[in-house]
């Protein structure tokens, strides 16, 4: 395990140094920018109501745009966990790059922790940072905050760990291009699985529920987000509360304290099964 | 001391496919040995066994007495795939700090120069490998399988993309590695360059082993053609013990003479006859 930490700071290097890390900057800047702009322009349309609405209207604008713009920031992260692994090891010897350091004596269990390890370091300080920023330009648009902040967060970053521990398993089997198809349609599913959920509180329905239920906890990122969506309004009450419990691509529903050992069980299986394949493939 | 590498009774099968059937074959101490082929011989499959990239279904091979795909094994070795990259951002002496640290070689700089020199490309250690071209790259390939002195070094077709003046350093580069006791399996489609410098060739096909000995052994004579001033006098019976009294005999009977060779098909023709004529 010597190796872990050159691998780990070699990947670092490499999401830093190509140029689609540049990319997600400018396009992290930019969506940043729009959700400024929008929260704006929200939070002085809902003052004009002055009260009318049955709701509190600064807590139902904050709430709502910040779980959007935490949707964006799971977006962000999916998207930069994807590019990060999807091509870490048939991708990467397809290339070429994978074998001159899979004969050096690191095991090539090493290489994929490392490589995890990388993708994290460059992942959750960015979806920290990005949920930061969207925390805070809703607090300079609207004077508002959610009820919690560092759960939600780190919930947010558990969620862009277990794509990328999934994105890890895909490129074993995959090619890069098959298995970035593949994470966007696993992240896909679970957006259905969101929305599914709430399609069926709103019709009543117990099928939907539990096939939206049983999806998302197959695919934790979903339950993870949703219980981070409860918890950014979790002192809400009432019809304000329920209003923003009907959040965008997903309702919020708390997940309870098992959630934690299940994402953690699961990440630890599919890093297993991802080390084990790795361990029996011809390169 | 055990062999550099030892491969014995290698077998590898891809679904229906015997890609190995039964290789045996060792590469000693300080002796450079060619592997040769045609496309789909099973040459690279070989390789790759002995790195431990792809596990042998049957078989075994050892690295300096190590199993190969060990850590001990993998510790002595060093390996130049047939396709192989480096990221494009790292500089060339990037590329080498971090196998320097993956081999923990504690060579520092001074061995990075040192095989940056050695391959020629000591003046453009802070290129980019980007870069480039194909042809640095691939010394930069023959440096990175250098990192940390290993005692075994595998090539897989190590001057494919090097022009002439490339090739002569690689030979030159592999003296040297003889010299200093590294055992070499040089995988190439040059025979005229393995002949130049390989100490046993071994040719493949279809899997297995169909030849193997020393240039000088597998060649077979061809007769003498000796040179003199009334044109070229050819006896194919004959060797190069028979030469003196030939240029006697010559001489008796007047004639001049100004070139004797002692012939023996190439390298290139037993080559041929022994994968049967497929496609080089």
């Amino acid at each position: 395990m010597r190796a872990v930490p050159i691998i780990a700071l070699y990947a670092l290097e490499e999401a830093l140094r190509r140029r689609i890390f540049h990319v997600v900057l400018v396009l992290t800047a930019l969506y940043l920018a729009l959700y400024w702009l929008g929260a704006d322009t929200a939070f002085e349309e809902v003052q004009q109501f002055g009260g009318e609405l049955p709701v509190e209207e600064k807590e139902l604008t904050g709430g709502t745009l910040f779980g959007l713009s935490m949707f964006g920031t799971l977006f962000l992260g999916a998207v930069l966990a994807a590019f990060l692994t999807l091509g870490a090891v048939r991708g990467d010897a397809e290339r070429g790059l994978l074998q001159p350091l899979v004969v050096r004596p690191l095991g090539r269990s090493a290489l994929l922790v490392g490589r995890l390890l990388g993708a994290a370091a460059v992942c959750v300080p960015y979806v920290f940072a990005v949920f930061t920023a969207c925390a805070l330009i809703t607090r300079a648009a609207g004077d508002w905050w959610p009820d919690q902040f560092l759960r939600p967060g780190a919930e947010l970053a558990a969620g862009v760990l277990v794509i990328a521990v999934l994105g890890l398993l895909g490129s074993v089997f995959l090619s890069a291009t098959a298995n970035g198809i593949a994470i966007f349609m696993v992240f896909g599913a679970g957006l259905v699985a969101g929305l599914l959920g709430q399609i069926g509180e709103a019709l009543n329905s117990d099928t939907l529920q539990t096939v939206a239920e049983r999806t998302s906890w197959a695919l934790p990122f979903e339950a993870l987000y949703q219980d981070a969506l409860y918890r950014i309004t979790s002192e809400s009450r009432g019809f304000t509360g329920l209003a923003i419990q009907l959040g965008p691509f997903g309702g919020a529903q708390a997940a309870g304290s098992n959630l934690q050992l299940w994402v953690a069980t699961y990440f630890v299986a599919a890093l297993g099964l991802t080390l084990a394949a790795f361990s029996r493939k011809d390169l | 001391m055990p062999p550099a590498l030892a491969v014995h009774d290698i077998a590898k099968r891809y679904g229906r496919i015997d890609a190995l059937k039964g290789v045996d074959l060792t590469v000693e101490p300080g002796e450079l040995v060619g592997l040769l082929g045609p496309n789909g011989a099973g040459k690279s499959t070989l390789v790759k066994i002995a790195c431990g990239l792809i596990r042998a279904s049957r078989g075994r091979a050892e690295i300096c007495g190590s199993p190969a795909g060990s850590p001990a094994a993998r510790a002595a070795l060093g390996y130049l795939a047939e396709l192989f990259r480096f990221p494009g951002w790292y500089s060339a002496e990037e590329v080498l700090r971090l196998h320097q640290r993956l081999a923990g070689s504690h060579g520092g700089q001074s061995e990075r120069r040192e095989l940056l020199d050695l391959v020629g490309l000591a003046e453009a250690h802070r290129v980019r490998v980007d870069a480039m071209s194909k042809g640095m790259q691939q010394r930069l390939g023959i440096a990175q399988a250098l990192v940390g002195t290993p005692q075994v070094l595998l090539l897989d077709e190590p001057t494919s993309a090097l022009d002439p003046a490339g090739r002569r350093t690689v030979r030159a580069l592999l003296e040297e590695l003889r010299r200093r006791n590294i055992g070499v399996l040089l995988n190439s489609h040059l025979l005229s360059e393995v002949e130049l410098v390989c100490d046993r060739v071994v040719i493949l096909s279809h899997g297995a082993v169909v030849a193997a000995g020393s240039p000088a052994e597998l060649s077979r004579p061809r007769g003498v053609e000796i040179e003199t001033d009334r044109g070229f006098k050819h006896f194919a019976d004959a060797g190069r013990d028979e030469v003196p009294a030939l240029v006697e005999q010559l001489v008796a009977e007047g004639h001049r003479i100004y070139g004797v060779h002692v012939l023996a098909t190439s390298l290139e023709e037993e080559y041929l006859q022994a994968v049967g004529g497929d496609e080089a």
